[in-house]
């Protein structure tokens, strides 16, 4: 397990007394303090690590945050900010002594502007909810992770979520136009705005993905993009991992970019066959889902010429969506991929390393071996065309050894992932479950380095504290 | 002026922890491309005042076309990066402008210059900026630390993205030694659809519809001559998928102007990414605003209200470049345009005297600018690097 800071004495100790405050800065009904109430907030997509917060609450505007934050800044409570809590990470995990602003009710759209391409959202907007908005006029907002049905944008800031479509769109902080950033002091910055590229030092891009570790963003300006004519979907099944993985080199070579491809081994295909049956092939040892997007004509003649290339790796199979409703189904077992690993098994663990494309042949040997050492199976799904691993560690959370072994198998593949060229995280982040990493991809010194960074937005180590940075050689934070 | 010119990001590194101990301020250059642009850096310090140039830092190190990653050391001129591509059918997404003409200046732009300065062409409005493509870095702080930053993988999220903080920040928070880079194929064909407009109200409307149709309008510029103002918009795929969507953008544009093919799309667009049309005189300054499409209009009335200005608008009309007398007035002109419409400037071009005496970017609401300091404090405590490139 993960160790968490000893919490704050003192604050324990002030809980009531601190509750009465809260209460008095917010509405009635934004502060949460009974034990049953709070159990909800407990924990996030990393459900194996749970702590009761001191307290929740539910601000409605940028200005309850600025109060709460100010109050916190001034009395040394820590803050731990929450979206959805979808992340895989613990990036959202409460600590006994922490505040957590949970950000859902700023859930106002607030404006749609389609001649500039743009829209202004409040953080609890989900990621769907944004598309939903637009897409009656034919735009969405790109960045699709597989929690977009509950992940809230103000999380996709703080995480710099991606999805299966970034390998075309890019990832959310390429679309991205501006903030409400409201620092641990309180202070409400507007950062960026509705225009490209602010003049000087880019806050927005150093934000991005900062895990909460730098303030609370509480209003978002997303890019929308007009979507295509329409898209649709191909599959292709191969009879081993390194000539699927030969594929994906080799349609990338000749110039298409398709806007998905998604690679799954057998256990995954398996897995998500039995659960969605999409008529995946199960004599396969590797499969791809590839998406282009068009008009009928440009879809045909793109899934021809990606047709022909597969057809040089001696296939298994092909199929090609002939409408949406298939390219729909072949999409089903892919987006069910991790509730399906989650019908065969008790518990799973997602790994979110990313790794050099080339490497991809000598990793997944490398995992099917340490899953045998292990004692623990392992479903590969991923996104090929960025490298992108999700390898799907299987366990038991009622053995505690198989926890034990389980968490070593991860932290295993994420080093293997970042001694072949690539990092711990493309796009789930550090949290606390891969923060004891971070000395495998930084050097002390980069560590250092970073954490001044921190420091410099705040100075205390009150925002999300215990997420990211290792604990020990940190002077801020006792373990 | 000396130049100091390392060949190592090591000796780097420890001409700049010199630098540090010593309290004496560096000048960071590639090849000096951009050495006008915003406000100079050496003059307060006189004659004794040396320049760090990455120049002798080159090479690509690895570049790996099926992972759609290049990484190149600092100093390696961008036509070196770009014919290395072109080999492969790829190029740099996000086009930087050649602003040698622009500057008058001798040399080409380095990759280093070009990520630290953040300049992104005509691409950027469907593609993103150069800073979306930065995978990772290798640096130097202003003690002569050397760190990384990111990696050489499409996706990272892994810890806080120094990458982007560094890149447009002008050499004033670190010195990039080695960058690596995402590129995509380039597209197999260019077609451009060239509309003839009456006003720029027109203009960036038809930009807008063009930017709003399904077909990945990838150039969306807006040309003011004497003859009258040209909206161009570009399409690069395959060469079907050229053809047809240009059919279908002719179609949904019918209404906004009368329509041309444009012969040479390839030399139209190098030319609005290197501001060409602009026709800066030599003598005077040049501006870059950045606003949302819809207000380019109201900005282009106010700066024509207050001084004979020279246009060309890119990405959709969101990117204004203006050309003018380099005075207080006419600056002054730009900062309040750049204001009302909820936007924001750069003195891009100007003489030192001007680009010394004005803000040549908006002044930071204070709560940043206090985070700001404290940040340019990690980085470079003494501040040796760049001192006064962006602000007094």
């Amino acid at each position: 397990m993960i160790a968490l800071p000893a919490p704050k004495p003192e604050i324990l100790a002030r809980r009531d007394a601190i509750l009465a405050d809260l209460a008095r800065l917010l509405p009635a009904d934004s502060v949460i303090g009974e034990t049953l109430r709070l159990r909800p907030y407990e924990t996030d997509g990393l459900a194996a690590y749970r702590q009761i917060p001191l307290a929740v609450v539910l601000p409605r505007t940028t200005a309850e945050v600025a109060a709460v934050l100010r109050y916190c800044h001034a009395n040394g409570i820590r803050v731990v900010p929450r979206g959805a809590g979808t992340s895989l990470s613990g990036g959202a995990l409460p600590l006994a002594d922490a505040v957590v602003i949970g950000l859902m009710r700023m859930n106002t759209i607030r404006e749609i502007n389609y001649e500039d391409r743009y829209a202004i959202v409040g953080a609890g907007v989900t990621n769907i909810g944004i598309t939903k908005a637009v897409e009656g006029d034919g735009f969405f907002y790109a960045p699709d992770p597989s929690s977009q049905l509950a992940c809230m944008i103000g999380g996709n800031v703080m995480m710099n979520s991606g999805g299966a479509h970034c390998l075309k769109y890019g990832v959310t902080a390429n679309n991205l136009l501006g903030v409400t950033f409201v620092t641990i002091e309180g202070e409400v910055i507007e950062i960026g705005g509705t225009h490209l590229d602010a003049a000087g030092y880019d806050w927005l891009g150093l934000i991005t993905g900062s895990e909460g570790q730098l303030g609370l963003v509480t209003e978002v300006t997303v890019r929308i993009l007009r979507g295509p004519e329409g898209a649709r979907a191909m599959l292709a099944a191969f009879s081993s991992v390194e000539i699927a993985g030969a594929a994906v080199d080799a349609i990338i070579g000749s110039g298409i970019i398709p806007v998905a491809l998604e690679f799954m081994d057998r256990p995954c295909i398996h897995a998500c066959e039995a659960f969605a049956h999409a008529g995946y092939p199960l004599d396969a040892e590797a499969m791809l889902i590839i998406e282009v997007e068009g008009s009928v004509a440009e879809q045909d003649m793109l899934l021809d010429r990606i047709r022909g290339i597969c057809a040089k790796f001696d296939p298994i199979s092909m199929k090609v969506a002939e409408s949406a409703e298939q390219s729909a189904a072949i999409w089903k077992g892919r987006k069910g991929a991790f509730g399906a690993v989650g019908r065969i098994s008790p518990d799973y663990l997602c790994m979110d390393g990313t790794i050099p494309t080339g490497e991809l042949p000598h990793v997944l040997k490398r995992i099917s071996e340490m899953s045998a050492q292990y004692g623990l199976g392992v479903a590969n799904v991923f996104h090929a065309g960025d490298g992108n691993l999700h390898p799907l560690i299987m366990f038991d959370a009622n053995d505690p050894d198989s926890f034990r072994r389980a968490e070593a198998f991860g932290a295993d593949i994420l080093k293997l992932c970042v001694e072949v060229g690539g990092c711990l995280t493309g796009e789930h982040g550090v949290g606390v479950e891969k923060r004891d990493l971070m000395t495998t991809q930084f050097t002390r010194a980069e560590l250092t380095l970073q954490r001044a960074i921190k420091s410099a937005f705040d100075p205390e180590w009150l925002l999300n504290t215990a997420k990211v940075f290792p604990l020990d050689d940190n002077p801020k934070i006792a373990a | 002026m000396s130049v100091i010119s390392p060949e190592t990001e090591q000796s780097l590194a420890s001409a700049v922890a010199r630098a540090h101990a010593a309290r004496e301020p560096l000048a960071i250059e590639g090849r000096g491309t951009k050495r006008a642009m915003l406000r100079p850096t050496l003059q307060p310090w006189g004659p004794a005042a040396r320049t760090l140039s990455t120049r002798n830092l080159t090479g690509i190190t690895l570049y790996r076309p099926t992972e759609l990653m290049i990484r190149a050391r600092a100093g390696t001129p961008i036509p070196e990066i770009e014919a290395a591509l072109a080999e492969h059918g790829q190029q740099i997404v996000a086009e930087p402008p050649d602003l040698r003409v622009l500057f008058g200046a001798e040399e080409p732009s380095t990759l280093g210059g070009v990520v630290s300065t953040n300049l992104s062409g005509p691409r950027r409005i469907m593609w993103g900026a150069m800073r979306d493509h930065v995978l990772g870095i290798s640096a130097v702080t202003g003690e002569g630390e050397i760190f990384r930053s990111g990696g050489r993988v499409l996706k990272n999220v892994t810890g806080l993205d120094l990458c982007k903080l560094l890149s447009g920040a002008h050499g004033t928070l670190g010195i990039i030694t080695e960058i690596a880079l995402k590129v995509l194929p380039a597209g197999e064909a260019t077609g451009t659809l060239a509309l003839r407009v009456p006003d720029v109200t027109a203009g960036v409307a038809a930009l807008s519809a063009g930017l709003g149709s399904p077909y990945g309008v990838s150039g969306a510029a807006l040309v003011l001559e004497e003859g009258g103002i040209t909206a161009f918009l570009r399409l690069e795929d395959f060469s079907e998928s050229v053809t047809y969507r240009l059919g279908r953008l002719r179609e949904d544009l019918a209404a906004h102007g009368e329509q041309s093919l444009v012969e040479d799309p390839r030399a139209l667009w190098r030319s609005i990414r290197d501001a060409v049309p602009l026709r800066a005189a030599p003598e005077e300054a040049v501006w870059r605003l950045s606003v949302a499409p819809s207000h380019a209009a109201g900005v282009v009335a106010s700066l024509r209200a207050a001084f004979p200005a020279k246009l060309l608008l890119d990405w959709g009309g969101g990117l204004i470049w203006v050309a003018g007398p380099a005075t207080v007035q006419a600056h002054g002109a730009v900062m309040q345009a750049a204001t009302a419409a909820a936007g924001t400037f750069t003195l891009f071009r100007a003489p030192p005297e001007l680009a010394a005496a004005v803000p040549v970017l908006p002044e930071e609401a204070l709560p940043l600018a206090a985070i700001g300091r404290r940040v340019k404090a990690v980085l470079d405590p003494a501040g040796v690097l760049n001192p006064g490139r962006l602000r007094a």
